[in-house]
């Protein structure tokens, strides 16, 4: 077993424990929280990738900014721990678990018996390393992808512009 | 020794030494903040421990340990006791990519004074730095206090909003400098003092310092804490080692800014009209190291020069600073980076 397969191990342990978490804890703020540690994991999975500048995006968009986002509005409306369940579970509740579950089947079906896309080693990281690194990914957004970039762009501004006019609106 | 045992080595004695000795002048950090803040206003400060009050440092860590653990009733225990170790680890982690020193030789061995140079060095900071509001955040919630949870929203508040300024004042750096690893940002600044970023980049050094003081939460912009409004803000109520975690991780947090500020932008290690000698020795490494620490110890000084000069801001007053200042000047800064890069033909632009 090399390196490479341990790390993997200990990350792909920790994202499940993580993740199984997310779903289990009656309590939103645990959930975020262990929801952070899930995707810094899956940082730590795209480092192995080679692609250390989505590792860095992932931590500074994901784990700082948007779960802060989250955390704030669910302390700001101080949601307690909910009571047991009543009467079994709503029928929202049933519908999630059955698409959930369909999801992971198919999932399953796909990649059970396929070999994995593999992990690149360490002493052909260099490569990877270059090609996961932001020089060549900004070569590339803005030559072969620039339309796509351009088009989120305008997307991200309308959205901007919509949150500005919405905040401003005069209050009745 | 194979090759994977003297790099993990290596990296273990560099590791060890770049952290302890952070954690050293941490730690005389709170004593010199004692002893300036007395010098401002006329005093002694602390001097009743050893000589010139050396030992107070470890006195404080003795006092912290010893003293009793509350946690209060219906608070959530759990993210109570974990809190403070969130804001220590957001801070600690910065300790990796910063460039204490040059590469020495040693024995033919490159070593490098540094713990990785990674091709992402800025962008790690700034994730890294993002996560420093959850210790903040979850101490606030947990204590159960309004005041505590007011001291943590307004700090997640307050670093989000900052944040954004300081990223945009370093994206017109690096532009200039194309690159994002911090060795080869340092490596760009040396020779004649006038290659340090501060001469070409002085908005962007003034938009970055003030963004660190808000990071930092330290005076004028520690309204997470502000103690004629919410008693002691999100550490309310926290006591014993818990609250001296706290106050270690933003002194963590004060230094590693000081010390990125004089990475950035007043050339880290290098020493003005010197180059590095082409076999690097210990002495070399070790005259680097001390240099990037003078340079991080003025900045250091700066901090609390201005903790016991200036009032507090305003709440209001500070967030319309960073929306409605520093941003729009940091956007400005960067086209004019642009343009000015454009007309020149400088770097990036073959």
């Amino acid at each position: 077993m090399d390196s490479q397969t341990i790390v993997f191990a200990i990350l792909a342990l920790i994202s499940l424990f993580g993740g199984i978490m997310v779903v289990t804890r009656r309590n939103p703020v645990h959930s975020i929280l262990f929801l952070v540690l899930t995707f810094f994991c899956f940082a730590g999975f795209y480092v192995m990738l080679g692609a250390t500048f989505l590792a860095a995006i992932q931590v500074l968009v994901y784990a700082g900014a948007i779960m802060v986002l989250f955390l704030f509005v669910v302390m700001m409306l101080n949601l307690r721990e909910p009571e047991a369940l009543e009467g079994g579970p709503s029928f929202f509740q049933t519908l999630g678990f059955i698409v959930a579950a369909g999801m992971a089947v198919l999932l399953l079906a796909y990649f059970a018996g396929r070999p994995g896309p593999g992990v690149p080693p360490f002493s052909a990281g260099e490569t990877a390393y270059e090609v996961g690194g932001p020089e060549s990914l900004g070569m590339l957004l803005f030559t072969e992808y620039v339309f796509p970039v351009e088009i989120a762009g305008i997307l991200l501004l309308a959205a901007v512009i919509g949150a500005v006019a919405l905040a401003k609106r005069k209050r009745v | 020794m194979s090759e994977i045992g003297a790099f993990l080595l290596e990296k273990t004695v560099v590791g060890s030494v770049m952290f302890g000795v952070t954690l050293g002048v941490v730690a005389y950090a709170t004593l010199g903040e004692r002893k300036l803040s007395g010098f401002f206003q006329d005093r002694h400060g602390p001097n009743r421990a050893g000589p010139w009050g050396l030992f107070q440092p470890i006195a404080d860590g003795v006092k912290f340990f010893t003293k009793e653990e509350f946690i209060p009733d219906r608070a959530n225990k759990a993210l109570f006791v974990i809190a403070p170790t969130f804001t220590f680890m957001a801070a600690g982690f910065l300790i990796a990519v910063i460039p204490f020193g040059d590469r020495i030789v040693v024995n033919g061995r490159e070593i490098l004074l540094q713990i990785a140079d990674v091709n992402i060095g800025i962008l790690y900071i700034l994730a890294i730095s993002s996560l420093g509001v959850y210790g903040v955040i979850t101490g606030g919630w947990a204590s159960n206090n309004k005041y505590s949870l007011m001291g943590g929203l307004r700090s997640s508040s307050q670093m989000i909003s900052y944040e954004i300024a300081m990223g945009l004042a370093v994206v017109a750096l690096l532009i200039d400098h194309g690159t994002l690893s911090l060795r080869q940002i340092v490596l760009n600044q040396t020779g004649p003092i006038w290659q340090w970023s501060v001469f070409t980049h002085p908005l962007g050094f003034i938009i970055f310092y003030v963004s660190a003081f808000a990071e930092a939460a330290r005076i004028p912009f520690d309204l997470p804490e502000a103690e004629n409004e919410l008693v002691g803000g999100y550490h309310t109520e926290y006591s014993a080692m818990k609250f001296g975690l706290f106050q270690f991780g933003e002194y963590t947090h004060m230094t590693l800014a000081s010390g990125l500020i004089a990475t950035l932008y007043f050339g880290g290690w290098s020493i003005p009209w010197l180059t590095a000698p082409a076999e690097p020795t210990v002495w070399w490494g070790l005259l680097t190291f001390a240099v990037f620490w003078i340079k991080t110890f003025f900045f250091m000084f700066v901090f609390i020069w201005v903790r016991w000069t200036l009032p507090r801001f305003r709440y209001d007053q500070l967030m319309g600073l960073g929306w409605k200042k520093l941003i729009p000047l940091a956007v400005l800064n960067i086209l004019a980076m642009a343009a000015i890069l454009i007309a020149t033909g400088g770097a990036g632009m073959e």
